[in-house]
């Protein structure tokens, strides 16, 4: 069963790469964002499964740490980007 | 009774593999970011699901299933929202002059 598990986990986690070489080599950023997404979501299934597979408990614990940084940084992301659009006018006007 | 259990969870997690595959294909395949967020975000949220779906009879005790449970809603409700930020983000970029 474990050999299963791990055998998921390096499954999801080559598809997981594909995905992220595609992702990061795009120009637009925002796409380059969604690579953070894609690796949290990987990540955390290929962690599970490799936790499972081992059996130390811990991983969920990481797991769950990895998901909520990526949740982090995708709303850091657009609420950096909200602050300094590249086509506003007046930017002096939301630093007060 | 544990054969139906692991016969269950490796069809589960057979079907969450697939799915992040499927994922990871709508993203290479889809035209333009938009389609590539929602194929993003859909398969893989449904991948894990299936996964942490097979993991469940597997999990050591009572709390760690609840965990697992728990990583998968944490999951899905931060899916939800950074894809609706970044599809915000995103159409504010274009609405600009």
């Amino acid at each position: 069963m474990a050999d299963v598990f791990t055998a998921a986990a390096l499954a999801i986690l080559a598809a997981t790469a594909f995905g992220l070489f595609r992702v990061l080599r795009s120009r637009i950023a925002v796409e380059r964002m969604m690579a953070v997404q894609l690796l949290g979501t990987g990540g955390v299934a290929a962690l599970l499964l490799l936790g499972a597979a081992s059996g130390v408990a811990a991983t969920s614990d990481a797991a769950l740490l990895l998901m909520l940084f990526a949740a982090f940084s995708c709303a850091a992301f657009t609420r950096g980007e909200e602050d300094t659009p590249d086509e506003d006018p007046q930017p002096t006007k939301e630093k007060t | 009774m544990t054969i139906l259990a692991h016969v269950f969870t490796l069809l589960a997690v057979t079907a969450g593999a697939l799915l992040f595959l499927a994922g990871t294909i709508g993203l290479l395949r889809f035209p333009d970011t938009l389609s590539r967020l929602h194929a993003l975000s859909k398969a893989d949220n449904l991948g894990l699901a299936l996964i942490v779906l097979g993991l469940l009879p597997q999990a050591a005790s009572l709390t760690d299933g609840l965990k697992l449970i728990l990583i998968w809603l944490l999951a899905q409700l931060s899916a939800a929202t950074a894809s609706q930020l970044i599809a915000g983000s995103l159409n504010r970029r274009k609405s600009g002059p």
